[in-house]
């Protein structure tokens, strides 16, 4: 059969699952995606923040005043889940100082400032891999680590770490997550439409990595252009057991729990990773730029992002180096269009506001969104609830939003923990539908990060309880020991001066009894203190093994104890958006 | 309340649906207008001038009890929340009680049944039958006296001055008065008289679904208010659990015991179509302030208010219950939304995380 048969030739469709709610938003999409994709221009200053992505933060290697290259590492990971930073162009090092990164928090961070030279010189690649079949796994999921991949989805979790699940959790099925359910984002779809083979070469080496049975890639069928270039790459290679999958669009398919149900019908458990149930999900550009490390040698240094929204006059799509200022990137896209309500890093749903477009891009900014008033209406102020249920009806892991809602508002900690807080994506369905116009999500952004200083407390409190039990019972046993003492010699005394007697003697016997029983007393008591301090200590040991095994704060309650770390992240980085709301 | 005080809004998302608390309303009101319209030409100007008076007293109640309570007066009115309750109190009065039944109530239903417990989203039971039950009993015979329909500008009906005369001054009209077929056939029964000598002179199931019988307004046009009642599912304003749940209780229940004695107990159409079972089902029962939030729960409230209008009709001393069966309903709200949860994903209905075990499936329990 020739390729072209081949497109023309239905299969029997899949079967598909739903997940609860969801909500159908006007995409958006045409409006970037009918633009060729453009090289944005070598900006004069690249700004490489050293958290890029989940875990621990890379070490620079490189000082200020040195000559780097395109692809040279300046900064190295400083632990398994971390990843390095490469240079994307050549250049000085002018200055590693904080500088403010995109985060919703709006603070700055430490980054590297490269002085970019213009020449583009390039570091000598790595040697391809293409025989990565008869390589050892650990050397090519090395190398996916030190190209500095992680997920371009948006989560940045290393994604060396994530096609490592161990032994223990033998995989089954991978999932690529081509969804891109977020209204106005166009990269994948542009990356699918022009890069399909690349990726399928990507899903070929991580099936390969995994040793997965079967892959399914999972598209909105919003992207027809996407999955006909997807299909027709499939069926130009070899691939077996491998298919692309058109899923209707709505919003969060592209979530990656909600991806996993509408594929295969099963559920991630609360607070597990896709791992235990013998599922990984990738994301399409995650993919193939494992693609590109893997047979090209080629770092992490660029990726696509969609400038968009009617605020900028020329939307479309750019491949940019990591690091460019979004102002920049802007200006190559014709600048402002009219009045900017809002700048978004990320979608319209589940981005943050930038409040200011000198931040630079990152490996996980997919989008820069400039929104106009009549894009982003002022809401107006929130209104009452009236219990509508809308929120619940559409939350697509089935919380009850407005019951959240009613304890986050009341700071009752407990209740809104017993209502599952710590189950919400925080995709923004039941904001979006509120009629009241409540900001739901800030609410439960609230909850997430009083509850987690709350636990921090907790454990400091514990923590105290136990040491100063251990010193009270210390001081009992050595008063204890002290009074047994004095008593043996008081004794002692008095047998000398009586010069012996029968009553001395007896005397002298009962006092050495009750010695022995205090001594006894003690000494039963005494191994109970120091087991308590071994309690204490082997407690927090236990609990911080806990959370570096899990890549969580340390502070975060034991509710989202085995959360992903990806997901841990995210909200430990939104608590502190959250934190910073509420202290205004 | 939560429009003051909020933090400036920085967490997505950036968009929103083209949905507010007053398009929720106006949707509603659209809904109730064809069944209003008919029922204020069946009783001419008296239930106008009735409807009017209860409508601006909810109004004028809610803005003093706000300006009162320093709210911001605008918004919440404008959201139309204290007209709807006005006008659903208006649709289950007698069309020609005096003005003052229509003032009393919107003033029970507003400040009473809604401002003390909060306002809006805050009230416990539905306003709108909180005033009415308080009438009944407290003024059962202006409560009780319905008219037969005489029809805008026919030969019988009050011309504009005597509608006033009928609301606002102390015009009698005893020689129209009739009662409700539900209200007959419970005298009736009650005298040991069987379904089938009272039925004949007093119901015919046409004329009450379109309207043509005494009643209060809303009891009147039952298909009207139905084709409201679809339309609002349609558009989503409701959801469809209350309303199926407790007609086909209603139903099952009056179907099973017209069964076992067809002479003493009425069939499942006179149940459907008379009284306010169908202005209950879709427009009173499903507020949802005073309603579960799951749909689950929706299903046991729409089921617990069907069982609750057939029993008190059947056996209780009042010939209708649908005001008394959403109100004990509203109590057990609360209650119903602890114990019925959705399921969440990942998680088993007991709310543990799914098993996951050599087989490598998240199996829902």
């Amino acid at each position: 059969m020739s390729p072209v048969s081949l497109l023309h030739y239905r299969r029997p469709r899949r079967r598909l699952w739903r997940f609860n709610g969801g909500i159908h938003v006007p995409d958006e999409k045409a409006l970037s995606n009918g633009r060729t994709i453009a090289e944005a221009p070598l900006p004069r200053h690249l700004i490489l923040p050293l958290q890029q992505h989940i875990g621990a933060i890379a070490r620079p290697c490189v000082a200020v005043g040195e000559r780097v290259l395109r692809g040279q590492v300046i900064a190295e990971p400083s632990g398994y889940v971390s990843a390095p930073i490469h240079a994307s162009s050549s250049g000085t090092v002018v200055a590693i100082e904080e500088r403010p990164v995109p985060h919703p928090s709006g603070l700055a961070g430490p980054c590297i400032v490269i002085e970019t030279d213009g020449e583009d010189a390039e570091v000598a690649p790595l040697p391809s891999l293409i025989d990565y079949r008869h390589i050892d796994r650990a050397k090519v999921l090395e190398r996916i680590r030190a190209c500095g991949i992680v997920g371009l989805g948006g989560a940045s979790f290393p994604t060396g770490v994530k096609l490592n699940p161990g032994p223990d959790h033998p995989i089954e099925t991978l999932i690529i997550n081509a969804a891109e359910c977020e209204p106005y984002i166009t990269c994948d779809d542009l990356l699918m439409r022009t890069r399909a083979e690349t990726v399928i070469e990507g899903v070929r080496i991580i099936q390969h990595l995994l040793g997965a049975k079967e892959c399914l890639i999972g598209v909105e069928d919003n992207k027809p252009e996407a999955i006909a270039a997807l299909r027709a790459a499939l069926a130009d290679s070899d691939l077996t057991a491998t298919e692309v999958v058109a899923i209707p669009t709505l919003y969060p398919s592209g979530g990656e729990r909600q991806l996993i149900r509408i594929l295969t019908g099963k559920e991630v458990p609360t607070s597990g990773i896709p791992a235990l149930i013998g599922v990984v999900c990738q994301n399409v550009s995650t993919t193939a730029a494992v693609a590109d490390a893997v047979l090209d040698g080629r770092p992490l240094t660029s990726r696509l992002v969609t400038v968009t929204g009617r605020a900028i006059a020329e939307p479309r799509n750019c491949e940019v180096r990591i690091g460019t200022p979004a102002a920049d990137l802007i200006a190559h896209c014709g600048g402002y269009a009219g009045e900017v309500r809002k700048l978004v890093c990320g979608g319209p749903m589940m981005g943050f506001k930038l409040e200011s477009d000198q931040v630079p891009i990152t490996k996980g900014t997919n989008c820069l969104l400039a929104l106009t008033p009549a894009e982003a209406p002022d809401p107006g102020p929130a209104l009452a609830c009236i219990r509508c249920g809308r929120c619940a009806e559409v939350c697509p892991t089935n919380l009850l939003p407005q019951q959240m809602y009613w304890h986050a508002r009341a700071k009752d900690l407990d209740k809104v923990q017993d209502y599952n807080l710590f189950d919400c994506i925080e995709c923004g369905c039941c904001a979006h539908v509120c009629p009241s116009h409540i900001p739901l999500v800030q609410y439960y952004r609230f909850a997430k990060a009083a509850s987690w200083a709350r636990e921090k407390e907790k454990r400091q409190a514990e923590h105290a309880r136990l040491r100063h039990a251990a010193k009270q019972e210390r001081l009992e046993r050595e008063q204890r020991e002290k009074q047994a003492k004095l008593r043996e010699k008081a004794a002692a005394v008095k047998g000398d001066g009586a010069g012996g007697g029968d009553a001395a003697a007896k005397q002298a016997a009962i006092a050495a009894a009750r010695a022995r029983a205090a001594a006894k007393q003690a000494a039963s008591r005494a191994p109970d203190a120091p087991r308590s301090a071994q309690d204490a200590a082997q407690h927090s040991a236990q609990h911080s093994a806990q959370d570096a095994a899990q890549g969580r704060p340390p502070d975060s309650p034991p509710d989202c104890a085995p959360t992903p770390p990806r997901e841990a992240a995210t909200k430990a980085g939104a608590g502190a958006a959250a934190h910073t709301v509420t202290e205004d | 309340m939560s429009a003051l005080g909020d933090p400036p809004l920085i967490a997505g998302p950036f968009a929103h649906a083209p949905t507010s608390i007053g398009l929720t309303m106006r949707l509603v009101m659209l809904a109730l207008i064809p069944g209003t319209l008919v029922g204020l030409w069946q009783f001419g100007w008296p239930a106008i001038n009735l409807f009017v008076v209860t409508i601006a007293t909810a109004i004028l109640a809610e803005a003093a009890a706000l300006r009162l309570a320093r709210r911001p007066v605008r918004p919440y009115l404008l959201d139309g929340s204290a007209l709807l309750s006005g006008w659903l109190l208006a649709m289950t009065l007698p069309p020609w009680a005096p003005w003052w039944i229509g003032a009393v109530g919107g003033l029970i239903a507003i400040i009473v049944a809604k401002q003390v417990f909060g306002g809006l989203g805050q009230n416990l039971f539905n306003p709108a039958m909180i005033a009415r039950v308080a009438l009944l009993i407290s003024f059962p015979v202006q409560m009780t006296t319905f008219v037969a329909p005489t029809p805008l500008f026919s030969a019988d009906a009050p011309d504009f001055l005597g509608g006033l005369a009928i609301t606002f001054g102390a015009q009698t009209y005893d020689a129209m008065t009739s009662a409700t077929v539900l209200g007959q056939v419970h005298t009736d029964l009650g005298t040991g008289l069987t379904l089938l000598d009272i039925l004949p002179s007093t119901y015919q199931l046409n004329q009450a679904a379109i309207g043509t019988v005494a009643g209060s307004l809303g009891e009147t046009s039952a298909l009207l208010l139905l084709l409201g009642g679809l339309f609002l599912i349609s558009r989503r304003v409701i959801s469809w659990h209350i309303p199926v749940a407790m007609l086909a209780t209603i139903t099952l229940c009056a179907t099973a015991m017209h069964l076992v004695n067809p002479n003493h107990f009425l069939n499942p159409g006179y149940h459907l179509l008379s009284g306010a079972t169908i202005l209950a089902a879709f427009f009173i029962a499903t507020d949802p302030v005073t309603a579960p939030v799951s749909a689950r729960g929706r299903l046991l409230f729409g089921f617990g208010c069907g069982l609750l209008v057939y029993v008190i009709r059947t056996w209780s001393s009042y010939p209708e219950g649908a005001a008394f069966a959403v109100l004990l309903m509203n109590a057990c709200t609360p209650l119903i939304d602890h114990y019925v949860r959705p399921r969440i994903y990942g998680r088993d209905r007991r709310g543990e995380p799914l098993a996951y075990g050599e087989d490598n499936q998240g199996t829902t329990r």
